[in-house]
């Protein structure tokens, strides 16, 4: 061993980093300062700012020319005029169209995952409880869809329910006639649970697969029948994954544009295909952004729900 | 445990249920006829007229470099955030930024998309900037709205990473930025990849806020798809969809052997 | 062989006042909202000391330790290393190392370049570096193993890359948090000695944190014993043992039998207490700062009682009381009986087994005398 006693002096050497932390603090910005201002700038220009603009525009009407609205400010002889529009939110409660879209959107959206969830828990009940070696499997085969084009999903389905889909040609093996289910509301809530079977599952298997196997067992040996030990111990100790499965179906579905647009009728109404028409097709955008801002509204609620599912969720991991 | 028939039969009809659907779409890929529902002979001809389609092709590569960008500015600034939001316990406008961060996660895409346009279009009034819209407004949606997802996924690997690492290199005399590249980043670059990856993914795959924010002349891969299922099926929409499904498979079967390869083994005597 | 440094465990610089501490904390306090981790500590720790800081979960010793390497600023006091205060500066800046509980190996590097990574903040030349971690490969036995990762390592490995990483960069102050907390009791052992070995050729300082009693007064030239956030007491491992300060202390520490009492005679030379509790007087054989009629805590250990079935020759009448047995333990090299008292008082007493399968040992049920020194015991008034 070398003599120990004999400190070195750390020697004095320019450091790259440090001399960027100084550069920086020379300016009075701190590096985290920095860090938390990079992310806190682009959500406010590219997130908060616009939903700020379409309120703004909502309250303005529609226009010919560019942009196709009236001006919120306008300056007329030195005097700077507010003008605000209430007539777009006044027709989205007078209006038969809106009033339905919006119903219609949360019964679709309301049902369809009740479906997902009768479909989903028992697929994640069994993933759970299966042995380790074929989990991961089957939990891959639910998250390969995940990764695949939601749009493809819905384009492969639209295959397989058209007229001369495979259902029908199926069918007609045993004489059945063909079934109308393309541009129905039936095929949408086909279309919802396909394309977001996943996102019930999986927060439904974390849940499940943490049950622990004993109280089963114990609720077995005290004589509950298996449908008994369901509904008094799985069903209430699952409830976190289920609400927040059914959050994580019912959020998207309610503003869902791309499967009323394909697999739907035109009768079926959604909020967020009567917004795309409303600026697309009618180039309103004033009525778009009072459309979307009462969507917003609307999906508040269940957000809401959510959170609190996660928590509990949480809490009770952290309690174990 | 004893086996439920009930349980089996009802997961097996949902994988049935998840799967029939692109299965027979790959299969029809192959098909002879322009009928893409009904069998006529196997061939590849529809992977040909794709590769000879200008439109399609201009749009996948569109696509790919929105996605490309768009998937790394979300990670820088996700991360950033994720750090932020994990490591500093407390500043002003925690609570505010953990919220605006994790609301794209739930914002319909129809208002997301409407909303930046309208933003677009407003500071191209005011600033003359961004003029006309194309690439660079598909980018900053997109890295918006992904940043949440890498946001989530970073989030939790550096709540699971040991404060005490970070602690002893600034012990051993690195300093605050110089522990994040050495320590932070090397441990949490699996969280980052897989962030990345899910943000590349999120970006090809989005019609509804692409649509709104792109001009003319910048249509993205699924925008043009769109168009043309629409108007009903085609079977090169088919082969182009194999195509894909084929890419997220290997990929996604990678992934998992990768990470049970990495798995630590157990610790030599 | 270079001629061991001058240890502080010989010297024992902290009888001598007018010798300078190496470390001097100074009404160091740390509030967390409002609870104090730790409030009010001054300390004094010498060059070259093993100083153990001992406690409980919540006593505010890992806080103590955290802000000498500087990852917690003081809310208020001062903290001084080989005469510069240190208070404020950052743990990248400190001549301080540590030592995690964790042990914190990076688990992207492997040994050699976990051990290096100090040296390379430094900006040493690479040649230095090679040198200087091969030299501590050797130190702390693990010649061989540089390549390895650190998940492909046994705890005690572990245990020794985290103490060659720790002692890389020649810290003034070496800082260990719970050292062999994770390590099986047999290899704890033997790591302890090491440990001890390690220090005394290196001559280093160290402050140990350790919630283990018997690991503190083993390692340990000195002990703290920490409280609520406060040091009840500082003292050598036998001052800690046999002369505690408080009822805390003296019940923190080993196992101890402690009964009450009404002091009767207050002389300058001894001090007569009656205890109800134990049936008879305790003669303490020197003078105590209490007064007449004070109620207060006299604490014996069980070692310090010996057992017989004959009354033996008491002096002072006091100091002898009587019981049964009520359970024996054979643990081996000692037993531990149980005595139960006329008050209902029960008395831990060891015996060391002296002989191989002692026939005429005492047993369960059999009356016994129970006596004691005059100065076995300790008065406690706080």
């Amino acid at each position: 061993m070398s003599s120990h006693d004999t400190h070195h002096a750390p020697p004095p050497r320019p450091r790259v980093w440090s001399g960027v932390e100084r550069a920086l603090a020379a300016v009075g910005i701190s590096g985290k300062a920095l860090v938390i201002a990079a992310p806190a700038i682009w959500l406010t220009v590219f997130f908060l700012v616009p939903l700020a603009v379409v309120f703004g525009i909502s309250l303005t009407i529609k226009q010919f020319g560019r942009p196709p609205y009236t001006p919120l400010l306008t300056n007329e002889e030195g005097t700077v005029q507010l003008t605000l529009h209430l007539n777009n939110y006044l027709r989205l409660f007078t209006d038969q169209l809106y009033v339905a879209a919006y119903l219609n959107s949360a019964k679709i959206a309301f049902i369809s995952t009740v479906i997902t969830l009768l479909i989903g828990y028992p697929m994640a009940y069994v993933i759970g409880r299966a042995p380790d070696q074929w989990r991961n499997i089957l939990l891959m085969l639910v998250i390969l869809p995940f990764w695949t084009s939601f749009l493809l999903r819905v384009y492969a389905l639209s295959g397989f329910m058209r007229g001369n889909g495979v259902i029908n040609q199926f069918l007609a093996l045993f004489g059945i006639e063909p079934l109308v289910m393309m541009q129905t509301d039936f095929a949408v809530y086909v279309g919802i649970v396909y394309t977001y079977l996943p996102f019930m599952i999986l927060p439904l298997y974390t849940n499940l697969v943490k049950l622990d196997g004993t109280l089963l067992e114990a609720s077995a040996d005290l004589g509950a029948r298996p449908v008994r030990t369901f509904l008094s111990i799985t069903l209430p100790l699952s409830m976190p994954g289920i609400l927040a499965g059914s959050m994580l179906v019912f959020i998207p579905a309610i503003g869902e544009f791309v499967i009323p647009a394909l697999l739907g009728g035109p009768g079926t109404l959604m909020i967020g295909r009567v917004l795309w028409d409303e600026f697309f097709a009618n180039t309103n955008w004033p009525r778009a952004a009072a459309v979307a801002i009462a969507m917003l509204v609307v999906v508040v609620i269940p957000v809401m729900l959510l959170q609190r599912a996660q928590d509990a969720m949480r809490d009770k991991e952290q309690a174990s | 445990m004893r086996r439920s028939w009930f349980l089996t039969i009802a997961a097996t009809l949902g994988f049935a249920f998840l799967y029939a659907p692109i299965i027979s779409l790959v299969v029809f890929s192959f098909n002879e006829s322009s009928l893409v529902t009904v069998w006529s002979g196997f061939s590849t001809k529809w992977y040909g007229a794709l590769l000879a389609d200008p439109q399609i092709l201009g749009a996948a590569w569109l696509s790919l470099q929105v996605a490309f960008v768009a998937a790394t500015i979300a990670v820088v600034l996700g991360t950033l955030c994720a750090v932020a939001l994990v490591r500093f316990r407390r500043f002003r406008g925690r609570t505010m930024l953990a919220a605006t961060v994790a609301a794209p996660l739930v914002m319909p895409d129809v208002i997301t998309g409407l909303s930046l346009l309208l933003l677009f279009v407003a500071m191209e009034g005011i600033f003359g900037w961004p003029a006309g819209r194309g690439l660079m407004t598909i980018i900053i949606a997109h890295a918006t709205f992904c940043m949440a997802y890498v946001v989530v996924v970073v989030q939790s690997r550096l709540t699971d990473l040991d404060l005490s690492l970070e602690e002893a290199a600034m012990d051993l005399g690195a300093t605050p930025v110089r522990v994040f590249f050495d320590i932070t980043l090397p441990i949490i670059a699996p969280a980052l990849i897989s962030g990345w990856l899910l943000a590349f993914t999120l970006s090809l795959d989005d019609l509804v806020i692409a649509s709104f924010v792109s001009g003319p002349g910048s249509s993205t891969l699924p925008m043009v798809i769109f168009s043309k299922v629409r108007l009903g099926v085609s079977p090169d929409v088919n082969a182009l969809a194999t195509i894909i499904i084929g890419f997220v498979t290997l990929g996604v079967v990678a992934a998992t052997l990768l990470q049970r390869r990495s798995r630590p083994k157990h610790p030599l005597p | 062989m270079v001629k061991n440094p001058q240890l502080a465990i010989d010297t024992r610089p902290w009888r001598d006042p007018t010798a300078t501490p190496f470390v001097r904390l100074r009404n160091v306090t740390k509030k967390f909202g409002d609870i104090f981790a730790v409030s009010d500590v001054s300390l004094d720790i010498y060059k070259s000391e093993l100083f153990c800081l001992l406690g409980g979960s919540g006593s505010g010793k890992s806080t103590l330790l955290r802000m000498l390497a500087g990852f917690e600023q003081p809310t208020a006091g001062t903290i001084e290393i080989d005469g510069q205060d240190m208070t404020h500066v950052p743990p990248y800046n400190r001549p301080v190392n540590m030592m995690f509980q964790s042990y914190a190996l990076f688990p992207h590097m492997n040994v050699e370049q976990n051990i290096a990574y100090g040296l390379k903040r430094d900006g040493l030349p690479r040649a230095e570096i090679a040198e200087r971690v091969a030299e501590l490969l050797t130190l702390v036995k693990l010649q061989g193993y540089g390549a390895r990762t650190p998940h492909q390592l046994s705890g005690g490995q572990r245990q020794r890359v985290a103490l060659a990483r720790a002692l890389a960069k020649r810290p003034k102050l070496l800082l260990l948090d719970e050292p062999l907390g994770a390590l099986d009791k047999k290899l704890r052992e033997e790591t302890q000695f090491e440990l001890v070995k390690i220090q005394e050729t290196l001559g280093v300082t160290f402050i140990v944190v350790t919630h283990d009693q018997e690991e503190a007064m083993s390692l340990a030239t000195r002990i703290g014993v920490m409280d609520q956030g406060e040091i009840a007491m500082i003292g050598e491992p036998t001052d800690i043992y046999e002369f505690p300060n408080s009822k805390f202390v003296a019940g923190f520490i080993g196992s101890v039998n402690m009964v009450e009492g009404v002091v009767t005679e207050d002389e300058p030379g001894h001090v007569r207490i009656r205890s109800e509790e134990l049936g008879c007087d305790i003669y303490v054989g020197h003078g105590v700062d209490c007064a007449p009629d004070q109620r207060l805590s006299w604490a014996i250990r069980p070692e310090k009682l010996a057992l017989s079935r004959e009354r033996p020759a008491g002096r002072f009448d006091a100091n002898v009381t009587q019981g049964t047995v009520e359970e024996i333990s054979y643990l081996g090299d000692v037993s531990v009986y149980q005595v139960l008292l006329a008050s209902g008082k029960r008395l831990r007493v060891t015996q060391t087994n002296t002989m191989r399968g002692n026939p005429d040992a005492i047993t369960w049920d059999e009356a016994v005398y129970l006596t004691w020194g005059d100065s076995a015991g300790s008065v406690l008034t706080v």
